[in-house]
């Protein structure tokens, strides 16, 4: 752990990640998340209709999309918040549709909320140790007997008081979560995740409510988690920080998946553009200035890229 | 004149009856619901009434010996929760609320209907079931202690045993709720979801909850009625809310609260019903008959809480920093 987080240099990039054209739904070389055929109607609305899709392994993947895209039910459907009306997926090879989503959590696909879940009458330090995985303290007979619980418990501690130290949260370890400020809990929510030591890491908008100066060093522990061997899904609208961190892009919209490819190529795709413009191509876009100059922000930002 | 000796003697002597341990113990049932897991069981009551029924009935039309008698209240409380919890613990917690005061109500209705008066005894409720405790008092007979706590060796064994249950049942809770399994528990009641994404099978720990603080609810029933009779009446919805009550007067996510919370509720309960009683006696509220009089009090009660909760509102033992942070 760096006591002083120096900003990272160029991000090593993870390539040749996929197999044949970079198109919507193309093959990976190791995926660890494949889903197929996945759909959900919201009423009349196709929140999410995604026919093929695969995470690849070791890889940072971020899913991009415009608001209402379907990025958040996606994540709740392949983490078994929220069940789909058709469809099937496996991690790491196993089947995981219809399994609830403590099972999934355990398995190592471990997500964060757009909406920050911090327990907030909890101390940091209890939100933390909660993420660790098999305590025997909490099974209800154990629990009454502290040695059979104790030294587990030590060793976690020391675990989450390391985690807590690189986001910067050990000075807080005793604070009631709710003490903390948005951004903390955030951070919090992503350490108490890293706690469970997943595999698979889904970040719904890790960034959202963020300071500008520890975005630096939260692109830092996305890209640490990278070199730990985890692969990580994350939601995003900041596209300089998908550009900077990311080895793969999904874009969504309107429920699809419309395009695919590394950062730099996905941002040419024509498909992209009408993504963050298309949502309101059969409006009147002057109804609401301030929605276009949002879309034309988005889009040169991500034109910016090419050059 | 009035006697405030005796108000005052009266009083004093609910800080150790049996029938303020039974609250109490029904309140720590709560305290494990509603404090530390945020399930809103409003059927304690329910729970109350299967342990009191259960141990009667077993003794009574089926001769069995105490332990038996109290393994029979506890299995029903134990069945009546998982009935409660299966359909309901996967809802939202408001399910839970109208499942169990509906419940609670159901239960009452069924042992005072006509239909299985040979074993309820109906309206009437049931009594004589005191034979095979009071047996095994090793105390000999006679009249112990001192000023108003004078009492006879079975008014002795009933408080020893009552209140050693509710010391060992705040000793397990306190033990449990700093254990891991306590941390789940408490993380469920700030945000589910977010425990269940860690990994835990929150509808488990839910059930494991709801069914703990119902057995100590059925215990508690046991315990309320050895100084008296079992009579269906006693088990409305009523008899939830001053548990309730307790609970927030003690601090809901609190180990001594609710027997702290107990002691306050009975003492000031007795106090004002004899102060008023004795006032209307002496004249002192010649607007007011006896019977009104008999109502006075909880109104009193309900006053004295309100005010508690206005200038403590997270109880007694709660963690005012606790507070400062609820919505
Ligand atoms: N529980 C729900 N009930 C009804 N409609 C819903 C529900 N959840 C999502 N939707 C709808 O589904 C669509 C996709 O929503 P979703 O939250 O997945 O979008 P998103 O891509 O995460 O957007 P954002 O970037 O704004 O977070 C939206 O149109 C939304 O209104
Ligand atoms: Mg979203």
């Amino acid at each position: 752990m760096s006591s002083n987080p120096v900003p990272s240099s160029k991000p090593v990039k993870s390539i040749d990640l996929h197999i044949g054209a970079a198109e919507p739904g193309c093959r990976k070389r190791d995926p660890i998340l494949i889903a197929d055929g996945v759909s959900r109607t919201f009423g009349g609305l196709k929140a999410v209709d995604v026919d093929h899709v695969e995470i690849p392994r070791g890889a940072i993947t971020a899913l991009i999309g415009p608001n209402g895209a379907g990025k958040t039910t996606l994540f709740n459907l392949l983490t078994g918040f929220d069940k789909p009306d058709s469809g099937s997926w496996t991690f790491e090879g196993r089947s995981l549709s219809g399994m609830p989503a403590f099972k999934v959590a355990r398995m190592g696909q471990v997500r964060t909320f757009q909406l920050t879940k911090a327990l907030g009458l909890l101390t940091v330090m209890d939100n933390m140790l909660l993420g660790a995985k098999g305590q025997s303290g909490e099974n209800l007979f154990r629990a009454m007997l502290p040695f059979f619980w104790r030294k587990q418990e030590e060793e976690n501690k020391a675990r989450a008081i390391d985690i807590l130290t690189r986001f910067k949260l050990d000075t807080k370890k005793d604070d009631y979560a709710a003490s903390l400020s948005g951004g903390q809990r955030k951070l919090l929510e992503m350490a108490r995740a890293l706690m469970s030591e997943p595999t698979l890491v889904m970040l719904d908008e890790p960034m959202a409510g963020v300071n500008p100066a520890l975005t630096q060093s939260l692109l830092d522990h996305i890209l640490n988690l990278k070199t730990q061997g985890m692969s990580v899904l994350f939601v995003e609208h900041d596209m300089h920080m998908v550009r900077h961190i990311a080895d793969w892009v999904i874009v969504m919209a309107e429920g699809r998946v419309v395009a695919e490819g590394d950062p730099h190529e996905v941002m040419r795709n024509p498909a992209v553009i009408d993504a963050y413009l298309g949502q309101h191509h059969d409006e009147d876009l002057g109804a609401d200035p301030s929605a276009e100059k949002e879309h034309v922000v988005a889009i040169k930002e991500l034109l910016d890229d090419e050059f | 004149m009035i006697d405030w000796g005796a108000i005052f003697s009266n009083a004093a002597v609910e800080l150790i009856s049996p029938t303020t341990a039974a609250y109490a113990l029904a309140a720590l049932g709560l305290a494990v619901h509603f404090g530390y897991t945020g399930l809103l069981n409003f059927g304690q009551a329910g729970f109350m009434a299967l342990g009191a029924y259960g141990y009667a009935i077993s003794i009574l039309s089926f001769g069995f010996p105490v332990w038996g008698a109290v393994l029979v209240g506890i299995g029903a409380s134990v069945i009546f929760a998982l009935v409660l919890g299966i359909p309901t613990l996967r809802l939202r917690a408001d399910y839970l609320a109208i499942v169990t005061i509906a419940a609670a109500e159901i239960v009452r209705l069924l042992f005072t209907t006509n239909t299985f008066e040979p074993l309820t005894g109906s309206a009437n409720g049931l009594s004589g079931y005191k034979g095979g405790f009071a047996a095994l008092n090793p105390i000999p007979e006679g009249s112990y202690g001192f000023g108003p706590f004078e009492y006879n060796a079975y008014d002795w064994w009933l408080r020893i045993v009552a209140w050693t249950i509710v010391v060992l049942a705040c000793l397990f809770t306190w033990q449990i709720m700093r254990s891991p399994w306590g941390r789940v528990i408490k993380g469920i009641r700030e945000d589910e979801d977010a425990v269940r994404a860690l990994g835990k099978n929150v509808y488990s720990y839910k059930m494991q909850s709801l069914v703990l603080g119902g057995v100590f609810g059925t215990i508690a029933g046991m315990i309320f009625v050895l100084p008296r009779a079992v009579v269906p009446s006693n088990y409305q919805t009523s008899l939830t809310f001053f548990i309730y009550a307790i609970l927030l007067l003690g601090g809901a996510a609190t180990i001594l609260g609710p027997v702290i919370g107990s002691m306050i509720f009975w003492v000031l309960l007795s106090f004002f019903s004899g102060f008023i009683a004795r006032a209307v006696e002496a004249g002192w509220l010649p607007f007011m008959t006896s019977v009104q009089a008999g109502q006075l009090r909880f109104i009193l009660v309900g006053v004295a809480i309100m005010l508690i909760v206005i200038f403590r509102p997270q109880g007694i033992f709660g963690n005012k920093k606790e507070l400062a942070f609820v919505k």
